[in-house]
């Protein structure tokens, strides 16, 4: 190999400026109002959030067992593929007020785009238990306008997109227990816990 | 149908690097910035749209290359002097900024030959595709483009 080839071969590191200007890019992107997701990954005692929103709100939190990346692959297929990682100021105050026992309720709007049919109503009626109370499978199925769909109602709600914000785990089985949860029975009680339904 | 479309974000992260660094090269240091802003702002624009997700680098490049282009265009009309990308406000870092330098001096069709070999490390199969010629002729424009540069540096 001669000289020449060597030295435009050997790739300058650009990496720094590259990363800065990608920076200017995602700002001037969210600025012109380009992207139709943006993402954030917000800390809380489960450890690191992944949150997403589009323009009509929260449209899916994943729990950490989740990979980012293939949270994002899906949300990039179902939803749309402009996403960039943004500040999600509002969702990330929210939760973290939340978790501190100081917010009751969420404000943040949800978007619902990724659950279809029986599944959205079902977690519409989810979304109106409130703070520190539960409803049984049949009870949140009735109110979806399904009294006989327990099963579909549970199996909705193990899909929720948007687990702690739309309060799944304020459904719970008939006779007590406390039935299962996407991001696992432990959390289900550590929040039903904070919320102070359980006894600390 | 090619692969699924990456979230923007991956491919902004991954195409990042080889679009600046050829960019730098191709456009000059004085427009690198603009034209990296100009073309993934596009690309975010026309990315939903986007039907074959198998070559995003070459897709993206295709871009910067016309973003590169266009810049040129208008600096030459508001400049007709200024033919070529600024050679001498290259970096000044030795070997690296000096042969780069001469890069931008070469006839178009080697500079963005070599630029696409060397910069945005892209396979003459892909060089050929952008530049809208055939393997053997993307390979021959690198390959007059190293001759003339050896003659030059250092010269």
């Amino acid at each position: 190999m001669s000289g020449i080839e060597e030295v435009l071969g050997a790739r300058r590191d650009v990496s720094g400026a590259a990363a800065r200007a990608a920076a200017r890019v995602a700002d001037r992107a969210r600025d012109d109002g380009l992207t139709d997701v943006l993402y954030a990954e917000v800390p809380s005692p489960f450890g690191s959030l992944l949150v997403a929103s589009t323009r009509r709100g929260l449209v899916r939190l994943a729990y950490p067992d989740e990979s980012v990346d293939s949270v994002l692959e899906r949300l990039a297929a179902r939803v749309s593929p402009r996403i960039l990682e943004g500040p999600l100021d509002r969702e990330r105050r929210e939760l973290e007020e939340y978790f501190e026992s100081k917010r009751d309720r969420f404000e943040v709007p949800v978007d619902l785009s990724m659950v279809a049919g029986f599944g959205r109503k079902v977690l519409r009626a989810t979304a109106r238990i409130p703070y520190g109370r539960v409803l049984t499978y049949r009870e949140v199925a009735a109110r979806a306008g399904s009294p006989r769909g327990s099963r579909a109602a549970g199996n909705a709600l193990g899909a929720n997109p948007i687990p702690i914000v739309v309060p799944c785990h304020r459904v719970v089985a008939t006779g007590g227990g406390l039935g299962g949860y996407t991001g696992g029975i432990d959390r289900k009680e550590f929040l039903l816990r904070l919320e102070g339904h359980l006894a600390q | 149908m090619g692969d699924a479309l990456p979230p923007f974000q991956r491919f902004l992260d991954e195409h990042r690097d080889p679009v600046y660094r050829f960019l730098l090269a191709f456009a000059g240091p004085s427009e690198a910035e603009d034209c990296f802003q100009e073309t993934f702002l596009a690309a975010l624009r026309a990315y939903p749209r986007l039907r074959d997700a198998s070559n995003l680098r070459g897709w993206v490049l295709t871009i910067a290359r016309r973003k590169a282009l266009d810049a040129a265009r208008r600096r030459r009309r508001a400049d007709p002097v200024a033919e070529v990308p600024d050679a001498v406000d290259q970096a000044p870092e030795a070997d690296d900024g000096q042969v780069w330098g001469l890069v931008s001096g070469l006839p178009p069709r080697q500079r963005e030959a070599i630029t696409l070999r060397y910069a945005a490390d892209l396979a003459y199969r892909e060089i050929a595709a952008l530049m809208a010629c055939s393997e053997p002729a993307a390979r021959q424009s690198v390959r007059l483009g190293l001759a003339r540069l050896r003659k030059e540096w250092r010269g």
